[in-house]
């Protein structure tokens, strides 16, 4: 059984797909798909790595992290951060905020199954 | 010693007497000691100067010349003395009381105190009386010669241009000692009018002598005087009825306007009960002054040589006959009333060039600085000397150009219709409160160019200054401009005929420039108190500080212009006046100048009737209050005007404001969309390319997985196309470039229609409709119509958040509009919000939605389109919005 990957993602299809790529990686992914609760799946499923998206309803991608980051179990945990909003300020925010990684969409597969790969080993 | 010798001597004596007189007169005004020197009679013997050398030797010579016509040069001012009442005394008021120095000062102060007026009547005034002073000169010096002639010890001849020139310098003396000793014009020049009182007195003894002598002397009394006057040519000469009369109203005009008859009938004036003696007193000495004339005319033709000059027999039939003591006496006579003429005319004229020409010119080029260090006292009285310096050297130049000829003869007339073009600006000024400056201008100016062509100029003779083509075919060849028979009018008298046409055009024009031109607020102000003169006590000096409380002036004061200010007034002026303190004495000289820096602040009527209020000595009339009213009236006009300025700029600033915020919110949620548009086209496109990738780098995929994938991929296309297909919608709707494809159909088969598209009924989402009330027949955009409904229908699906979700569509009819509202179950929208739901770009909140926040601002578009309206409803259960729509009458279907 390989490591575990939190996905907390509302679109249906883009959870669709990144968890078909890791899955045939061989990573256990457990997806969630809204921002309310993010906090309480995460210690839920305590997952090796957690690949958030920054617009979710209910609570935004950067206070998910800011609650992941004060959480002590949860303070090392790598984050990858997926934004639509390809902005300068969007990437500043996510590091301000402790994301270990950030792409913008749309990413191509093979770089997110790389970062995925290389902040879990790292 | 030679008569001549004896009469030299004489003269100057007189001379010596006429300095010693003035000077005495004014050291006892000066110490206040001059009570007799006020009196009525002395006022009245100062207006004689209005009988020049030109009466005094020139009324014989009228006589002889054309009978009895002399009479009327003294009828016209006997008939204005006589009605005093009506003219004059309006004159004297206004005189007093606006501190006149002159009849510039006069027609310049009514018009709004108008420079250019003054000018103009200063520069007239010195053209008409110019070629008098000249007269007068040529009368002392043929008087002179007339001596000399008849003196058979007298060596050579006396140059009679040195005599001129002599008696020139010594009266542009005389007059500067006496006339500029005080600056102020309202301190009246007591000791030049108590001189002339005395050569009235002597010409007056003068003439009756000689004429005594004449009658009694020479004819043997009175019966023999009066057959030689029957078989006399005098009795014979017809009497026009035309020159007559007008050569009276000349006469009587000019007796008003002269300069020098202005300044003695008007500013030497001390009080009203002067003109009430001087109404009968001047009248009988005019009379006496008359008297004679005719026998001395009558007795001269008839004794003495043919070609004899008429003009000095009231000189040389005493000197024919020996009478050297009488001769001298009627010397004595006329050089009286050569001087006191050219004394008073000077005084006159100077005041007017001196404030109304050199003194503007002066402070207009020299500036404030000068006015402050107090040169202006020097300047004035400088000016002034130079002023009469000047206009005796310009009478002695004229004598001399002129060559002392027959042309000066006729001055005296000529002079009198140039003056008399004062008369309508006067006049109108003190009986017409419509009267304006442009009317005076206009009349003034036209008045004076007739009298300046058809008189002056053609006075110098033909060719001397007018082409003799002038006089006969007209200016330019018109012949109607010709100078002598203007417009046509041929065969009159040059005199009457001038006078006719100049007042005629300049009394039109200047009714009609009043008329026709609006008068400036100071004009209007001036003009009252001009028209109204006689209902305010004539106070020499305006006030009266007699009762005056100087500390209640300065409480009013110090409300009016500040107390630092007021304060800082009030002890110049006692420094001035010499007073220990802060309060200075409420003198006349004070309280003008107090009225004038108040009048600053509130208006000058106000002023003045504030100032009267305290000092008491002047009532304030009911024109006074009228004119405190118009100002208050105009204050209060401005001072709404201003209100609602400011009303609008505040208004304005609030506009501006609301647009700013708006501005900014706009921007603002501009912002937040590129985020938000790039989100939605990132989200589809993430998808596509995953899958993408999925379907080229997978090898093993199951036909379902490939189909599943390459579905998605499909439906994620769609989902940008279909934004895309909002961006391009809403922005031609914003552009107005849409077309509307108008349709019939009824709004049940369009409900159903969009229901279906939106995804139709089920799944967790009713929806409830009263089909009954959808049966309206519709006449409009139904595509369009059927997207905004499909919208609201897909809002509430996705957005709805009870379950079950159900969505209640009404369709009502009011007012002839269509009414169709969408409530839903669910939450609602949070009131902040509703204000900015049909804004593009707009969403609530992070919620997830297929759309980019366009959907409302394209309902909104469209239903303006359709001339409808999309709204939110608030107080419903959940989310609710009401769609409007115009319905042309019996367009329904059976309900």
């Amino acid at each position: 059984m390989g490591k575990k990957v939190l996905l907390i993602e509302d679109e249906p299809n883009i959870i669709e797909a990144i968890s078909f790529i890791l899955s045939r990686d061989g990573w256990e992914v457990k997806t969630h798909a809204n921002g309310h609760d993010a906090m309480e799946a995460v210690r839920r499923r305590a997952p090796d790595l957690i690949i958030l998206d920054v617009m979710l309803p209910g609570k935004s991608g950067y206070d998910i992290l800011g609650e992941i980051r004060e959480d002590a179990d949860f303070a090392e945990t790598p984050v990858l951060m997926l934004t639509a909003r390809g902005q300068t300020r969007d990437r500043e925010m996510a590091e301000r905020a402790g994301a270990n990684r950030y792409m913008t969409k749309p990413f191509s597969n093979a770089d997110v199954l790389a970062a995925v790969r290389a902040l879990v080993e790292a | 010693m030679t008569v001549l010798n004896l009469l030299i001597l004489v003269c100057l004596l007189y001379v010596v007497l006429l300095f010693a007189v003035a000077f005495a007169a004014d050291r006892a005004a000066r110490l206040g000691r001059g009570s007799w020197l006020r009196s009525s009679v002395v006022y009245t013997l100062s207006l004689s100067i209005y009988c020049t050398a030109w009466t005094f030797y020139g009324a014989v010579g009228f006589a002889a010349r054309s009978g009895l016509e002399f009479v009327t040069i003294y009828l016209g001012p006997t008939l204005v003395m006589v009605g005093w009442w009506w003219t004059l005394r309006r004159l004297v008021r206004v005189g007093r009381s606006q501190r006149i120095t002159s009849i510039a000062d006069l027609i310049s102060s009514r018009y709004g105190k108008s420079n250019l007026l003054a000018v103009l009547v200063t520069v007239l005034a010195v053209v008409a009386t110019t070629p008098y002073i000249a007269l007068q000169l040529q009368s002392v010096t043929l008087s002179f010669a007339a001596f000399a002639a008849t003196d058979p010890e007298a060596t050579t001849l006396p140059d009679m241009q040195s005599t001129a020139l002599w008696v020139a310098v010594g009266l542009a003396l005389f007059t500067i000692l006496f006339g500029t000793r005080n600056l102020d014009a309202n301190e009246r020049h007591h000791g030049v009018v108590m001189a002339i009182a005395l050569e009235a007195v002597v010409k007056l003894f003068a003439l009756l002598a000689v004429g005594v002598f004449v009658v009694w002397g020479l004819s043997g009394g009175i019966g023999p005087t009066l057959d030689r006057i029957e078989t006399s040519p005098i009795a014979r000469f017809d009497v026009s009825g035309s020159r007559w009369v007008g050569l009276t109203l000349l006469s009587a005009m000019a007796f008003l306007t002269l300069p020098r008859m202005f300044q003695v009938l008007v500013v030497e004036n001390e009080a009203d009960e002067h003109l009430r003696t001087a109404a009968w007193a001047f009248p009988t000495y005019l009379m006496l002054m008359s008297l004679f004339v005719v026998p001395i005319a009558v007795v001269g033709l008839d004794m003495m040589p043919n070609g004899a000059n008429p003009d000095l027999f009231v000189l040389t039939l005493p000197l024919m006959e020996g009478r050297d003591g009488l001769a001298i006496l009627s010397f004595l006579g006329g050089f009286s009333s050569a001087t006191s003429m050219v004394i008073v005319a000077a005084i006159a004229l100077s005041t007017m060039v001196s404030n109304h020409v050199v003194m503007p010119l002066w402070l207009h080029y020299s500036g404030m600085a000068a006015v402050v260090s107090g040169d202006v006292r020097t300047v004035a009285l400088m000016a002034r000397r130079l002023s009469i310096a000047g206009v005796l050297f310009l009478g002695y130049v004229y004598f001399r150009l002129s060559g002392g000829g027959t042309a000066l003869a006729a001055i005296g007339l000529i002079a009198f219709v140039g003056v008399a073009q004062f008369l309508p600006a006067l006049m109108g000024g003190l009986f017409w409160r419509g009267a304006t400056r442009t009317g005076a201008l206009a009349g003034l100016v036209l008045g004076a160019a007739v009298w300046l062509y058809c008189l002056f100029l053609p006075s110098f003779g033909p060719s001397a200054i007018l082409p003799q083509t002038v006089f006969d075919h007209g200016l330019w060849g018109q012949s109607w401009l010709r100078p002598r028979a203007l417009f046509g009018a041929e065969g009159m008298d040059p005199v009457i005929h001038a006078l006719m046409w100049s007042m005629l055009l300049n009394i039109s024009a200047f009714i009609l420039g009043s008329l026709l031109s609006f008068p400036r607020p100071l004009e209007r102000l001036q003009g009252a108190q001009f028209v109204n003169s006689l209902d305010n006590p004539g106070t020499p000096g305006g006030w009266s500080g007699g009762m005056a409380q100087s500390e209640d002036l300065l409480i009013m004061a110090q409300r009016i212009m500040g107390a630092r200010e007021a304060q800082t007034l009030f002890s110049a002026a006692a420094q001035r006046q010499g007073v220990a303190g802060y309060l200075p004495e409420p003198s006349p000289d004070f309280l003008q100048e107090l009225e004038r820096a108040l009048a600053g602040s509130v208006g000058a009527a106000t002023a003045h009737a504030m100032v009267g209020q305290i000092v008491g000595g002047a009532a304030v009339s009911v024109e006074d209050l009228m004119a405190v009213a118009d100002e208050t009236a105009q204050i209060m006009e401005y001072s709404s005007q201003l209100e609602a300025k400011s009303q609008e700029l505040a208004r304005t600033a609030r506009q501006l404001r609301q647009a700013n915020e708006t501005l900014t919110q706009i921007s603002v949620q501009k912002d937040g969309f590129l985020s938000q548009i790039s989100h939605e086209l990132r989200t589809p496109m993430t998808s596509i390319r995953a899958f993408s990738e999925i379907l080229r780098d997978t090898q093993d995929l199951t036909p379902e997985e490939q189909n599943k994938y390459a579905a998605i991929i499909h439906d994620e296309t769609v989902r940008l196309t279909r934004l895309l297909d909002d961006l391009l919608d809403l922005s031609v709707l914003e552009n107005g470039q849409v077309e509307l494809n108008i349709q019939t159909g009824t709004l049940k088969a369009l409900l159903d229609r969009s229901v279906r598209a939106a995804g139709g009924d089920g799944n967790g989402f009713r929806i409830r409709r009263t089909r009954a009330s959808e049966q309206v027949e519709l006449t409009t955009d139904l595509d369009r119509l059927a997207q905004v409904f499909i919208n609201l229908i897909s809002n509430a699906r996705k957005y709805c958040d009870a379950k079950p979700a159900v969505l209640t569509i009404r369709a009502t009819i009011s007012d002839g509009q269509l009414v169709v509202d969408f409530v839903d179950n669910g939450s609602g929208i949070p009131t902040d919000k509703h204000a900015v739901i049909f804004e593009k770009f707009s969403r609530i909140g992070q919620t997830k939605a297929s759309g980019a926040g366009l959907g409302l601002a394209i309902c909104r578009e469209i239903m303006e389109r359709l001339g409808g309206d999309i709204s939110y409803l608030p107080g419903q259960e959940g989310a609710a919005f009401r769609v409007t729509l115009p319905l042309a009458p019996g367009r329904m279907a059976a309900a």
